[in-house]
C-alpha cells in the first residue's frame, strides 16, 4: 500500500538530493578555481551557500514535521533520523568548500610554488567518495556505502603526504610558507569532506539495515 | 529476569477454525509485553488463553501449555478459579457492577477471598484505588454507583478491582480504546507506576501506545506470532518485513 507518507519521504529525499548535488558542485568549483587559477568561479561558490543553508533549515524543519505528525516507526523512522544528520554532513561540505575558496582567493594572490598533483588527486577521490555516499542514499546500497568507508585511509595517506611534501618545501625556502600553509589547509579540508562522506556512508547503512558501524562499536 | 509465564506450543480453536497456532513465548515477571496485530490475528484470544477464559466459550479449546511459575495451568490438577486470581483481567470497555458503589466494586473481590474486618477491607479498597490513581476523584463519594462515573475513570475503578485481589498478572485487553486521550494517558502512566509489582500484558490496537508503555512486544499475524522482541527493537528495526510493514501502517 502506498502510503502518502511515501510521497513525503521521497520529497525529503530529493531534498537532500538537490543540497547533496549543491554541495558537490561547491566543492567542484573550489578545487577547479585553485587549478585553473579562475578568481571568478570563487564568487559562484559563495553563492551557492547561501542556497545550501537555506536548504539545511528547510530540510531539518520538513523533518521536524514528519516526526511530529507521523510518528514514524522501524525503517520510516531511521530514514528521518538518517536524513537529519546527513543534512548536518552535507552543511558541513559547503563550509568546506567555502574554506577552501577563502585559501585559493589567498593563493592566487601569489605564483604557484609548484604544479599542483596531489591536491587534485584527493580531490578527484573526496568528490568521488560525496557522489557515491549520495548516491547509496538514494538506492539505499549498503555495498557502495561499504566501499566509500573503505577510501578514508587513501584520502589520509594523501593528505600526510602533502603535509610531509609542502614542509620540506618550508624548510628550505621561507618565502613559500604562506602558499604551502594555504595548500596545507586546502588538503586538509578535502581530508574533511571525505571524513562527511564517511559519515553519510554510515547513515546510509544504519538506515538501509539498522546497523550502527560508528566508531566500530557493536552496541547493537 | 524471572520468567513469570512460559508459553509453550499454544494453539487454540473455536469450533473448528484454528486462532492460535503453535505460540511459543515467554513474559518477564515486571514487566510490560505488549501484543499487537491486525483485527482478527488471534492477540485477544492469546491473552484469553492465559487465564483459562478462552474456554469458557463454547466448542473453544487448547493445547499446548501456559506455565505460571513454572506450574501448567491447563494441569488437571489446576483450578480454573484459582488461575483467575492470580492471573487478573481488563476488558476493553470497563464494566463495574452497575448496582455497586464504587467501594463496594473494590471490595466485591476482597469479600470473595474471605476477608471480613471492615478496616481490613477499607485498607485495601483506599490501596487499590490509590494504586489505580483514582483516590483523589472518587475519595468523597465512595458509596455513589460506579455508573456515575465517567467511562475513563470507570475503567481505572475496574483496574484498581483487578488489583485490590492482589494479581500476579493484569491482562489488559484495549483497556483504553473506548477512552478519550487524557483517560488514556493515565492509564498509561498507571502501568508505568504499578509494573515493579506485578507483571502487565496488554493487547492494543494503538502502536504507539504499545511503543509508549511496554518493555516487549509480539506481533501476531494470522493466529502466529511473527515476531517477539524488546519493544525497542522492535519499533526501530523490525526483524521480519511483515512487521515492518503493520507498524509503518503499509499493511493491507
Amino acid at each position: 500500500m502506498e502510503r502518502k507518507f511515501d510521497e513525503e519521504l521521497k520529497e525529503l529525499s530529493g531534498m537532500l538530493i538537490k543540497m547533496g548535488s549543491l554541495a558537490q558542485t561547491m566543492i567542484h568549483k573550489s578545487i577547479k578555481a585553485l587549478v585553473d587559477r579562475d578568481k571568478v568561479l570563487l564568487s559562484e561558490v559563495y553563492q551557492l551557500e547561501e542556497s545550501v543553508n537555506y536548504m539545511h533549515v528547510e530540510i531539518d524543519d520538513f523533518c521536524l514535521k514528519l516526526l511530529a505528525l507521523r510518528q514514524p516507526q522501524a525503517g520510516d523512522l531511521r530514514m528521518i533520523t538518517a536524513a537529519i544528520k546527513i543534512n548536518t554532513d552535507l552543511e558541513r561540505l559547503g563550509d568546506q568548500a567555502v574554506n577552501i575558496a577563502q585559501r585559493t582567493e589567498s593563493l592566487l594572490e601569489r605564483p604557484a610554488i609548484k604544479p599542483l598533483v596531489d591536491i587534485p588527486r584527493e580531490s578527484t577521490i573526496a568528490q568521488k567518495m560525496v557522489n557515491d555516499s549520495l548516491d547509496a542514499f538514494i538506492k539505499k546500497d549498503v555495498t557502495l556505502a561499504e566501499d566509500v568507508l573503505t577510501r578514508d585511509d587513501t584520502i589520509d595517506d594523501i593528505n600526510n603526504q602533502v603535509f610531509r611534501e609542502l614542509l620540506t618545501y618550508m624548510m628550505s625556502d621561507h618565502s613559500t610558507i604562506p602558499t604551502a600553509i594555504d595548500l596545507i589547509f586546502v588538503s586538509k579540508n578535502l581530508e574533511r569532506i571525505a571524513d562527511h562522506a564517511t559519515n553519510i556512508a554510515e547513515d546510509v547503512i544504519f538506515m538501509a539495515i539498522g546497523k550502527d558501524i560508528r566508531h566500530h562499536l557493536s552496541i547493537k | 529476569m524471572t520468567k513469570k509465564l512460559i508459553i509453550e506450543h499454544l494453539n487454540a480453536w473455536f469450533g473448528s477454525v484454528q486462532a492460535l497456532k503453535d505460540i511459543n513465548l515467554n513474559i518477564e515477571e515486571n514487566s510490560v509485553t505488549a501484543v499487537i496485530g491486525p483485527s482478527g490475528c488471534g492477540k485477544t484470544t492469546f491473552v484469553r488463553c492465559l487465564n483459562r477464559i478462552h474456554e469458557v466459550v463454547d466448542n473453544a479449546r487448547i493445547s499446548g501449555k501456559v506455565l505460571l511459575d513454572g506450574e501448567d495451568i491447563y494441569a488437571s490438577t489446576s483450578d480454573p478459579v484459582l488461575v483467575r486470581r492470580r492471573i487478573g483481567m481488563v476488558f476493553q470497555k470497563p464494566n463495574p457492577f452497575p448496582t455497586m458503589s464504587i467501594f463496594d466494586n473494590v471490595a466485591a473481590g476482597i469479600r470473595l477471598n474471605g476477608i471480613k474486618k471492615k478496616n481490613e477491607i477499607a485498607d485495601a479498597v483506599e490501596r487499590s484505588i490509590k494504586m489505580a490513581a483514582l483516590w483523589d476523584e472518587v475519595k468523597d463519594k465512595l458509596y455513589k454507583s460506579a455508573t456515575a462515573l465517567s467511562g475513563g475513570q470507570q475503567q481505572r475503578l475496574c483496574i484498581a478491582r483487578t488489583i485490590a485481589v492482589e494479581p500476579e498478572v493484569i491482562l489488559m485487553d484495549e483497556p483504553a480504546s473506548a477512552l478519550d486521550p487524557i483517560s488514556t494517558a493515565h492509564i498509561e502512566e498507571l502501568m508505568q507506576q504499578i509494573k515493579d509489582k506485578y507483571t502487565i500484558v496488554i493487547v492494543t490496537h494503538n502502536m504507539q501506545q504499545a511503543a509508549r508503555v511496554s518493555d516487549y512486544t509480539g506481533f501476531f499475524l494470522l493466529g502466529e506470532l511473527i515476531e517477539f522482541s524488546k519493544t525497542p527493537d522492535m519499533f526501530t528495526n523490525p526483524g521480519d518485513k511483515r512487521t515492518e510493514d503493520y507498524i509503518t501502517g503499509r499493511f493491507g
